[in-house]
């Protein structure tokens, strides 16, 4: 056994205290295999040490929330006897080692936390943050990540139904892949990972352990620097088709009662598993490895509990039934193997060739985990701009630029790569404001959608994080949902450094004000820090996964145009604000301003507002107001429906830019019929709530004033920016 | 298969349909709910190992990735214990469907002519295509209109469909081109061809007629909710004639 150095324990991402605390739990030096464990338990990516503090402040509760953050996945009861399972994870520094690999083990791990709890997945969604186009690696990362998230989500079966994607110099040396899955189950048939009954059998399914991954956790939980691509080696390989078998096995066995608990094996595989399971129950567990199945030879304790191999479970077993189970796997050719066995001892006794190799206290490992209160200062907030610091281009000249620009236009490049029909549920495709999935054999569906605007929570972390959630939210409404609950991923710098510690604090303020403002509790999360490269850090990127409920499909809208002749409506209040604006960094080069704040009761009603007139079928298509502003939601109606638009001038008291590109929250563009608009125009301002006739559709062209444009020409310049970057020479 | 001639049984029970499921099948569920719509009752799910079926009047071998495709798509299943019996009963005239996986399967199997290479474009592409239907005197196609154009959805990476001069010749000749990929307006263009297939084939017929292979999943679009419901006539046909 090799002796532990100062410099062992340093490579191990330990410090000097923390290995303190080690010698202090364990009451002597600890093995290699023992410092392995301890190393990944307490990395950050597996313990929140960071963090942990103001995550506890999120509102975590709510009538309809069965099971909030803490298990592999959270769950929300969404009536009819069904739940409704969902998270949202990172996989960013694999991602950027190996962007193939890496995206397609993010895909398959968030698929695996949410059916180890007993949901058959039924939607993938995915938030990809890449660097500026003009580096070098960005083509090549855009492509190997895209393409992985697709070999993985199409094989499996599990449709991808949307998500977003955006560029900024700040993601150059650090991209984020943060992928979400949603499931179904029957809520009386959910799966917790807490192992109970003493003596009962602990076993192992899917696939074998190989020497991959190892040290996952801890690469992914620090920063990056020149060398990074020889970590490569650390970054797992995905196997789709193993996966899928594990899905309908494990929904084979599930329908069975043999199941006492059941968890992945996710970042710090089989260690991280065992630990929780068993210290969820309050129980030991001893393991003999030579029983794990393997793919290599001569594989040592410290690589068997270390290793992230994919698609592999762990599950307790009720005695004496562990034949019904074997009979499962093995009709699905899986592997399973009968690993351990539960104690009363409290401790993980771990075996290799008949020595015990490990021997360690569960609790003090799984939940004395270190906890910091990192010292943070207020993040510097970015100043105020007037609109008339920003230069004005003509509005149909301006949009036609912005919608050729990285972050406004048409994904299809990449959507079109992802299955995203199967399961014969698709009612909302991706490309509109939430995905809608049907729920099987019912006429109800569930909205889903990704949202953070990083540039906002840049120049003001609180402002970005309630901005995050509230988009998230208008987006679900924009469908017609009711906004459920809300999955957070939270990707930021280095922790250790109080200025990033502060965006993180400030970001979580502003998420939680938001989610109590709008009933919006956050049942699961992930927290991916260390994004940095050279001391240079991401935008504080906290994004957010939603899931709404639609009680009526048949009366959800799209964002298309529908008719000829009908209002074009916007509501909300639109000021021009051009802070933090797509327009001000497209077309003035200005990354400058404070983004536009959100008040969180007009967000409110404004939502409540539009919701009621889609439910009572009184508008005919509905699209929120976000990033590039009013015309470019307009726009993007008008293209999706094939139908142009008249549109009024814009009032004397906003300038013409600023009206059309500023980014004021709380909109949405609706349509209606000419007498339909007048009635609701009276109704909105009764309720106090700004709404304005901006022009009616028809045609074939966008008219303002003296020019227009045409539709043919508006989509030539939003769908070719993304084919024609992919295209280009391959840089790496 | 030219002018081939469908006996239509004499009066039975609704059409019995078997829907084959390999490890890796994703689409059988799909394509049970649309066979359900029309003939109101369950298809039967088959297993890969099943080396025979019952009584049947149609085989559907869904898409997917059967067997992970991880050596070519649908080779191995091609020699799965379920597909000599698949062939065995196309033998004797029971119309079998592919698609999608299922038609890549029924290539490598040498129910159906040519084969199925990687999209011209070499990326997974899912999307809505229109198609011509060839010819409306078979049992999977008699509610359409011949020369209909129809919108049904692709989702696949190996769907560039290829054969030499020879057997296309023989492919044309014989009336066994069942659906082109073309535009809105029906014309045979190579813009609206999504993979590079010769002649814009989406699929085939075999010879006698019995057996359908196309790339398009009529399953995805034969629901209003889904925005579509082109890919109905084929399974409406299908009970009609089978029933």
């Amino acid at each position: 056994m090799s002796q532990i150095t100062p410099d062992v324990v340093k490579s191990h991402g330990l410090s000097a205290d923390e290995y303190k605390l080690v010698l202090e739990i364990m009451g002597r030096a600890p093995n290699l295999t023992e410092l392995g464990i301890f190393s990944v338990m307490w990395s950050e990516h597996c313990s929140y040490k960071s963090s942990k503090k103001w995550l506890k402040t999120l509102p975590t509760t709510a009538p309809w929330v069965i099971c909030g953050p803490g298990e592999n996945a959270g769950v929300i009861d969404i009536g009819e006897g069904l739940a409704c399972i969902f998270k949202m994870e990172s996989h960013n520094h694999p991602s950027f080692i190996e962007p193939y690999q890496g995206a397609a083990t993010g895909v398959g791990g968030i698929l695996r936390d949410v059916f180890t709890m007993g949901a058959r997945p039924v939607a993938n969604m995915n938030a990809l943050r890449f660097g500026a186009p003009d580096h070098p690696k960005t083509r090549h990362l855009v492509s190997g990540v895209v393409s992985g998230i697709g070999g993985y989500g199409n094989c499996v079966g599990v449709p991808t139904v949307g998500g977003e994607c955006d560029f900024h110099a700040a993601y150059n040396g650090n991209i984020l892949v943060n992928a979400m899955t949603v499931g179904l189950a029957a809520k009386d048939r959910i799966f917790y990972s807490a192992a109970a009954g003493v003596g009962n059998l602990v076993v192992y399914v899917g696939s074998k352990t190989g020497r991959d991954g190892i040290h996952g956790a801890t690469m992914a939980s620090a920063e990056f620097n020149e060398d990074s691509e020889e970590k490569r080696p650390t970054v797992q390989v995905g196997d789709p088709f193993t996966e899928k078998l594990l899905i309908e096995a494990c929904m084979e066995l599930m329908a069975t009662d043999v199941i006492v608990a059941i968890q992945d094996m996710g970042a710090a595989g089989l260690t991280s598993s065992s630990f929780e399971m068993a210290s969820k129950g309050g129980l030991g567990i001893e393991m003999d490895l030579d029983r794990v199945p393997m793919r290599e030879q001569g594989m040592t304790a410290y690589e068997i509990m270390l290793s992230e191999s994919q698609e592999r479970m762990l599950m307790v077993l009720k005695p004496g039934r562990e034949e019904v189970a074997k009979a499962i796997f093995d009709k699905w050719e899986l592997d399973f193997a009968v690993v351990g066995v539960l104690t009363d001892s409290g401790r993980m006794v771990l075996k290799r060739h008949g020595a015990v190799v490990a021997d360690l206290p569960i609790d003090p490992l799984a939940q004395a985990s270190p906890e910091y209160d990192r010292p943070w200062v207020a993040p510097k907030l970015a100043a105020p701009i007037a609109a008339d610091a920003v230069k004005a281009v003509a509005p149909l000249e301006a949009l036609k630029k912005l919608l050729n620009t990285p972050d406004l236009c048409s994904k299809r490049w990449i959507w079109e790569q992802y299955d995203h029909m199967v399961m014969g549920d698709t009612v909302g495709r991706p490309g509109g404001d939430a995905a809608v999935v049907r729920i099987h054999g019912s006429n109800r569906g569930l909205a889903i959608t990704t949202d953070v605007t990083p540039r906002y929570c840049q120049a003001n972390p609180f402002e970005g994080g309630k901005q995050a959630v509230a988009e998230a939210w208008r987006n679900l409404t924009s469908v017609g949902a009711r906004p459920l609950a809300v999955t957070d991923n939270l990707n930021f710098g280095n922790p250790e450094k109080p200025e990033i510690m502060g965006q993180i604090v400030t970001a979580i303020k502003g998420m939680g004000e938001a989610c109590v403002a709008l009933d919006f509790p956050v049942v699961s999360g992930n927290v991916s820090l260390y994004n940095e490269t050279n001391g240079n850090a991401i935008l504080p990127t906290p994004a957010i996964g939603a899931v709404g409920l639609i009680d009526d499909l048949e009366s959800c809208v799209g964002m298309a145009f529908e008719a000829d002749g009908e209002a074009v409506l916007v509501i909300g209040a639109t000021t021009g604000h051009l802070g933090a604006s797509l327009y001000a960094r497209e077309l003035a080069g200005l990354e400058a301003g404070a983004p536009p704040p959100v008040d969180l009761s007009v967000e409110r009603k404004n939502g409540d507002f539009v919701r009621g007139l889609i439910v009572s079928g009184r508008v005919t298509a509905c699209h929120d107001v976000s990033g590039g502003g009013l015309l470019i939601s307009v726009a993007e109606m008008a293209m999706a429906g094939g139908l142009g638009a008249t549109l009024a001038d814009a009032p004397k008291d906003v300038p013409e830019h600023a009206y059309w590109f500023g980014e004021d929250q709380a909109r949405y563009v609706v349509t209606a019929s000419a007498g339909e608009a007048g009635t609701i125009l009276s109704e909105a301002a009764a309720l106090g709530i700004k709404a304005a006739l901006i022009g009616t559709t028809g045609g074939d062209k966008l008219i303002l004033g003296a020019s227009s444009a045409s539709l043919t020409d508006l989509a030539s310049a939003h769908e070719s920016w993304l084919p024609e970057f992919m295209s280009g020479p391959d840089s790496n | 298969m030219k002018g081939a001639v469908f006996p239509l049984k004499p009066e039975a029970p609704p059409l019995k349909a078997a829907v084959i499921v390999f490890p890796g099948s994703n689409c059988d569920r799909d394509v049970a709910v649309s066979l359900k719509a029309v003939t109101g009752k369950s298809a039967l799910m088959a297993w890969h190992r099943d080396s025979s079926l019952p009584k049947l009047d149609l085989i559907v071998v869904p898409g997917g990735f059967s067997y992970g495709d991880y050596l070519r798509s649908g080779a191995m299943a091609a020699h799965s214990p379920i597909l000599r019996e698949v062939k065995a009963r196309a033998d004797q005239g029971v119309r079998v469907l592919g698609i999608c996986n299922g038609f890549q399967i029924l290539t490598e199997a040498g129910l159906l002519p040519g084969v199925l290479m990687r999209n011209r474009g070499l990326k997974f592409c899912c999307k809505d295509v229109h198609l011509t239907v060839s010819r409306n005197d078979t049992v999977f196609t008699a509610k359409y209109r011949k020369s209909q154009v129809i919108r049904v959805p692709i989702a696949h990476a190996d769907g560039n469909f290829f054969a030499s001069p020879d057997m296309l010749n023989r492919i044309e000749d014989e009336g066994q081109v069942a659906f082109r990929y073309c535009d809105e307006e029906g014309n045979l263009t190579d813009a609206a061809n999504p993979n590079g297939s010769l002649n814009n084939i989406a699929g085939v017929y075999n010879m006698a007629g019995n057996v359908l292979g196309l790339m398009p999943h009529p399953e995805r679009l034969a629901d209003p909710l889904l925005g579509g419901t082109d890919g109905m006539p084929m399974f409406e046909s299908l009970m009609e004639a089978l029933s």
